[in-house]
Parts: structure tokens; C-alpha cells; sequence
């Protein structure tokens, strides 16, 4: 800030008496200011307009117009802008000076003028002035901080609203409500119907407030939408959230949450808890609530490989209703900053148990809590019905005629001797399988079949090593050394997987072709190898080899080797059930 | 709010207790408790919870925190008087499988 001695200023005097004006000129002049006089109110008025000063002394007693109007007048045209006013008089009965400072005057000065006082004031004034100018600048920017940070949750909160409430949160069965400034404060609430009619639901809570809080939530909606649409079990569905919100999250920020999984046509919802108080969910025959606690940590604080996504399987009855909310409902404050508290919250869900207006009670009680004193309203809370309702399906036929989702298709990969050295090609194969949704739950399955037969390929027909090798200890050892030894001499070979895939209504059908380059089995084993995996005689756990084939009998529905044995193909038949209920 | 830390333990164990509410607003003090030490003989840490008396889900997120600062997994960190509202709270988030809660 400046230091109001070595600044200039421009000082209006008004003053009647030309002797007075004089001196007053020279003082204020002497003082290193600007000074511009009139010799009455009007001038004054005008000189004010024209010049704008930064200090004012005005007489009292002028004649056209008196000082007191004069004040009023500039007050009145000076609007916002403080400009101070000091009066000249020569009056010193209490009312003058009262009338002075209503008119808008800030100080006095007597007659006759003491050229110190008046330096000084000139001073203390000018320091109030540019305080007052600090003041007024700081004011412009934080009003344009906030017109602007109101702009940009307004866009913020329209995004968000496009994101999140794209979903079947309308459907008649659900009730729920989420206030303004919850979205704000952290707490996500998206549904959506599965290809399969499922419903599902997730509520969220990110630590913390504001918009850390809420910017969590854009991730977490946008891959929950697209993997439910796309058919991804829940359980998929939380590892994929999970791992994204580990990887993007500060360490210390996650997302308490619960996701439930209702379907209507099999009477059961599947629910997984982590960090959110316990769900309500009542049972209509016998008039009591089961509570579901949370068994997990939040979303986003394990890494992939620790996460866990079990789910509890909860069968349901017509006329059950489950509720569930975030812990904003306990921490409502009213005035006096006490909280509604979970103990108020059980008070309430058990006195209008079964009743069907309890959602709307509870959202009662919790505003007459807050009262005015909304700033702590950041409340989810959400009921669900469970009654006769035809869900409808995203679209019929989803599964078989959704774009952007590998349904029927089919592909050949063939890995030639380099690359059989060197190569796994079974980490590619499991994950182009995966794109199919629901082979993705089943990958682990598939990569025992799929490692089956490449090993099959590879050792026995490539390499061309007899798995009568393997039969005793010593032999399992000489096995691999073996392998080993072929494989780096290997000149020519090579393996061919094919990979056929087609939907079916309510799943799809995998084909899987191994062919080799090696000689397959002499005739004669075909049918015996082929007997042998059907009897299982050779599923003695004890036994080191002969397991591949019994193995692939029990997980695909037909196992075919076609002569002389170095073309082997399985079928594996998988049926949508939602999470294998 | 107050956040005080002292070494016990042979040296071995930096004791944080925090009094009052354990919310955002701790999240320098608490920060500065255990960054301000030297913890290069430090084997475990003891977060004293015995008088707290509120905790919020980002007092969840700076246990997280510490939890990373020694170590992550190799973490060990006990959590020490909880009051069963407390504990209450850490079971709900599953933390018992993070720290030791007692």
C-alpha cells in the first residue's frame, strides 16, 4: 500500500471566503497535493464530476448551495466509491456536527485552519482511502472468483447430471433422493438394467468434500455404465472401478460404496458392501429387517490383485424393500450442530416398519433436523421395491446385436517354430476371449483348457515326446529336460489355434481347434486315449500324466480328435446367469 | 484438536495420539507427527486413538496415508484405544485387514 505522504492527491476545497480559500490553498499546495477550489456547493458538485479528487473539504455555510447538500449530492453521485469528506466549520454546537456526518461527512475541521491538523488529516485520510480502494478491488475479485466457480459447478454439475443420471434410476420400483450439494460433496449414486434384466445399483461416497470428492465420481459412472450395459457380471464390474480408482486416487482418498444386484425374474439380489453403514433390507413375511453390513474395504484402496469382489447372495420375496444410504443421513446438523445421528435413523426405520410412506418419513424427519441450516445437507438415501415388474431389457436381444461387443466371430492364430520358443500365446488368447463378456468371468476356465491343449500340441505333437514319459518320477524329470532340449534344436514345426465363437440366446458356444505340425498318435491310441478321458481311468490324482484329456472331458461339452490325432477341438457352452446363480 | 507424537520403545515405535476430532482439519498435524521424525530406526508405528473423540472417512484416508509412508504393505501400525464407536467405524471400511485395531 501507498504511503499517503508522498503521493499526490487532488483536493477539492469549497470554500466561500476568498482569504480562507487562500490560505487553505496554500497549505494543502505546500503539502506537495493538487489542489482545485470552488466557492460554493454547485461548484463544488461540479468540480467533483469533473475532476474527481480524492479528498473533499467542504464549508458548512456557502452560499447556492450549503455544504450539508453538497455532501449529500456527492455521496449521492459518488455511488460505491469512497470518497472522504471533511467539513470546515466554524459551528461547534453537537447538532451541526451530527447533521454534518448524516449527510455523508467523515470528519471536521475548525476555524481557524491549523496547518498541521489539516496536514495530518489530509494523511490519515488518504491512508483511509486507499485501504477503502484495497478493499473494494479485493471485493470485485472474490465476487468474480465466485460468479465464476458457481459457473463452473453449474457446467460441473450438468456433466455430471449427463454422466450419472443416464441411467433406469426412474424405474417405478425405485425411490431415491440425493441433495444438491451431495453431488458435491462426494457421493455418486448410478442404476442401470443388464442385457440379462438385471438391476443394478451402486452408491458411492468419496472421502473428503468438494470437488476432489466429486471428481471421482466421473470414472466410476462412466465404467459402470458400460460394463452393465455391456453385460459384466457385478462382480467385474467393482474389480474394473476398483482398479481404476486405485490407479487415479491419491493415497488416503477412496470410495465407500454398496452395490446390489437385483433380479426380479429369479427372486435374489446379490450385494457387496465396502465402507457404507448397513443396508435395511425388509422382509415382508416376516415383518423384520435383515441388515447387510459391509464386509469389504472401500473402493480404490487395495491394488487389483488383493481386491476383493464376493458378493452375498440374498434371496427375495414379493414385497421386500431395501433400503440404503450414505452416512451423510446420520452427520445432517441442525442449528445447534447436533446430528441426526444413526440411533434416530433405526428409531425410525423400526417404528413405521413395513409402512409405505417410511422413505418419505425418514426424508422428513432428516429436513425438519436441518432445518434452515441446509449447508450440511449432503444426503443419499435410496429405497427399492421388490414387487411383480416387468423390467425392461436395455433392448431385447441385446446380447446377440449389441455393437461394440465381440459376439459371433472367429480367428486363427498360428505360432511357428521361432516363435514357439520363445512365445506364450495364451496370455493374447485369454484376453481376446475375454472381450466376450460373459466368457470374462469364465477366463481362468478357459485358460486351464486353452494351456491343456497348447502344451498337448506343442509337446506331443511338435516335439513329438510320448507322455508315457512321464509315468514315473525319474520320467517326469527326464520330460522336461527333454522338452527343453527339443525345443532348442526345434527347425520346423508349428501350432495352429482356432478360435470360434456364437452367441446363442441366453449365452454363446466356444470352439476351440488345436492342430500341430507333429505325426498325432498311431492310429490305435486315438480311440483308447479317447476311451480313457471318458472313463477317467486315468483321473488318479496320484498319476503324473493322462490328466489333460479327462480334465477337458469335465469343462467342455465335446472333445474331438480327429485322426491321427494332431487336430483336436473342444466345444465349451457357457449360459448368461447373471454372476452363476 | 491437539496431535502429539513421541518415540518409545527403545526407539523403535513412534506413538501418535491424537485428542479431540480426528477430521480434514488434522491433516497437517498429523502429517508433520510422523514426517517430522527421523524414521529410519522406526519398526512400527501406534496410533493412539484413546482420545478422539470423532472421526470422519478422511481420518480413514491418513491412516491410508501413514500406512503407505511406512512401508505399505510392510506396514505395522496399531491402532490403540479405540472406543467402540471408533471401532465401529473401522469395520465398517474393513480396516481391521490394513492395521491392527485394539
Amino acid at each position: 500500500m501507498t504511503n499517503g505522504s508522498d503521493q499526490q492527491l487532488t483536493i477539492l476545497l469549497a470554500e466561500d471566503s476568498a482569504p480562507d480559500r487562500l490560505i487553505l490553498e496554500s497549505i494543502v499546495v505546500k503539502a506537495g497535493h493538487r489542489a482545485i477550489v470552488a466557492s460554493d456547493g454547485l461548484e463544488a458538485v461540479q468540480a467533483f464530476t469533473n475532476q474527481s479528487p480524492d479528498i473533499i473539504m467542504l464549508d458548512v455555510l456557502m452560499p447556492n448551495m450549503g455544504g450539508i447538500s453538497a455532501a449529500r449530492e456527492i455521496r449521492h453521485l459518488a455511488k460505491d466509491e469512497f470518497i472522504p469528506i471533511i467539513f470546515l466549520t466554524s459551528l461547534s454546537d453537537d447538532e451541526s456536527l451530527v447533521e454534518c456526518i448524516e449527510a455523508g461527512g467523515d470528519d471536521f475541521l475548525p476555524k481557524p485552519y491549523n496547518p498541521v491538523v489539516l496536514q495530518s488529516k489530509i494523511k490519515a485520510f488518504s491512508r483511509m482511502r486507499d485501504m477503502h480502494l484495497t478493499l473494494a478491488q479485493q471485493k470485485s475479485l472474490i465476487e468474480a472468483h465466485n460468479r465464476h466457480l458457481i459457473q463452473e459447478q453449474t457446467v460441473a454439475k450438468q456433466v455430471y447430471d449427463k454422466i450419472a443420471h443416464s441411467g433406469c434410476l426412474d424405474l417405478d420400483i425405485i425411490n431415491f433422493y440425493m441433495s444438491p450439494l451431495a453431488v458435491f460433496n462426494g457421493d455418486v449414486l448410478v442404476a442401470e438394467i443388464s442385457p440379462s434384466g438385471s438391476i443394478m445399483i451402486l452408491l458411492g461416497d468419496f472421502t473428503g468434500h468438494g470437488l476432489p470428492a466429486a471428481i471421482g465420481s466421473m470414472p466410476l459412472a462412466s465404467t459402470f455404465y458400460g460394463m452393465v450395459r455391456k453385460g459384466f457380471s457385478m462382480a467385474d464390474i467393482l474389480k474394473e472401478i476398483n482398479s481404476k480408482l486405485h490407479q487415479i486416487l491419491p493415497i488416503g482418498f477412496f470410495c465407500c460404496a454398496t452395490c446390489i444386484d437385483i433380479n426380479l425374474e429369479k427372486r435374489r439380489m446379490r450385494i457387496w458392501n465396502g465402507g457404507l453403514p448397513e443396508s435395511f433390507l425388509f422382509r415382508a413375511s416376516s415383518n423384520s429387517y435383515e441388515l447387510l453390513q459391509s464386509k469389504n474395504l472401500p473402493l480404490g484402496v487395495l491394488s487389483e490383485q488383493n481386491f476383493r469382489a464376493d458378493s452375498k447372495r440374498v434371496p427375495l420375496e414379493m414385497g421386500d424393500r431395501f433400503f440404503m444410504w450414505s452416512d451423510g443421513v446420520f452427520e445432517a446438523r441442525n442449528k445447534t450442530g447436533e446430528m441426526f445421528g444413526e440411533e434416530r435413523l433405526h428409531r425410525i426405520m423400526e417404528g413405521s416398519k413395513g409402512s409405505s410412506a417410511l422413505f418419505d418419513e425418514i426424508l422428513g424427519q432428516v429436513h425438519n433436523h436441518i432445518g434452515e441450516s441446509d449447508k450440511d445437507d449432503d444426503i443419499s438415501l435410496i429405497e427399492i421395491r421388490i414387487e411383480e415388474f416387468p423390467v425392461k431389457r436395455l433392448n431385447e436381444e441385446a446380447h446377440t446385436n449389441t455393437k461394440g461387443q465381440l459376439v459371433d466371430w472367429s480367428m486363427t492364430f498360428e505360432v511357428s517354430e521361432t516363435s514357439l520358443k520363445e512365445f506364450d500365446p495364451l496370455p493374447l488368447l485369454v484376453n481376446i476371449i475375454s472381450e466376450v463378456p460373459g466368457l470374462k468371468d469364465r477366463s481362468t476356465t478357459l485358460y486351464t483348457v486353452l494351456a491343456e491343449m497348447y502344451a498337448n500340441a506343442l509337446e506331443h505333437g511338435v516335439l513329438g515326446i510320448s507322455s508315457k514319459l512321464k509315468s514315473t518320477p525319474a520320467g517326469f524329470g527326464e520330460f522336461y529336460r527333454l522338452k527343453h532340449e527339443r525345443i532348442a534344436a526345434l527347425e520346423t514345426g508349428w501350432v495352429r489355434i482356432s478360435l470360434t465363437h456364437h452367441a446363442e440366446d441366453t449365452g454363446g458356444l466356444l470352439n476351440i481347434r488345436f492342430q500341430d505340425s507333429g505325426k498325432g498318435f498311431d492310429s490305435g491310441r486315438v480311440s483308447q486315449v479317447l476311451e480313457g478321458a471318458s472313463n477317467q481311468v486315468n483321473n488318479d490324482p496320484g498319476s503324473y500324466s493322462g490328466r489333460g484329456f479327462s480334465l477337458m472331458r469335465s469343462i467342455c461339452e465335446r472333445l474331438t480328435i480327429h485322426p491321427p490325432g494332431n487336430d483336436i477341438e473342444v466345444d465349451f457352452r457357457w449360459h448368461m446367469d447373471d454372476g452363476h446363480d | 484438536m491437539t496431535i502429539k507424537s513421541e518415540i518409545s520403545d527403545n526407539g523403535k515405535t513412534l506413538k501418535i495420539s491424537i485428542e479431540g476430532r480426528f477430521d480434514a482439519s488434522s491433516l497437517d498435524d498429523f502429517r508433520k507427527a510422523y514426517e517430522d521424525v527421523d524414521s529410519n530406526a522406526l519398526e512400527a508405528y501406534c496410533v493412539d486413538l484413546g482420545e478422539t473423540v470423532h472421526l470422519d472417512s478422511s481420518a480413514l484416508g491418513m491412516l491410508l496415508v501413514l500406512r503407505d509412508f511406512a512401508g505399505g504393505d510392510s506396514a505395522r501400525i496399531t491402532i490403540d484405544n479405540c472406543s467402540p464407536e471408533v471401532k465401529k467405524i473401522f469395520a465398517i471400511s474393513s480396516f481391521e485387514q490394513l492395521f491392527t485395531i485394539q
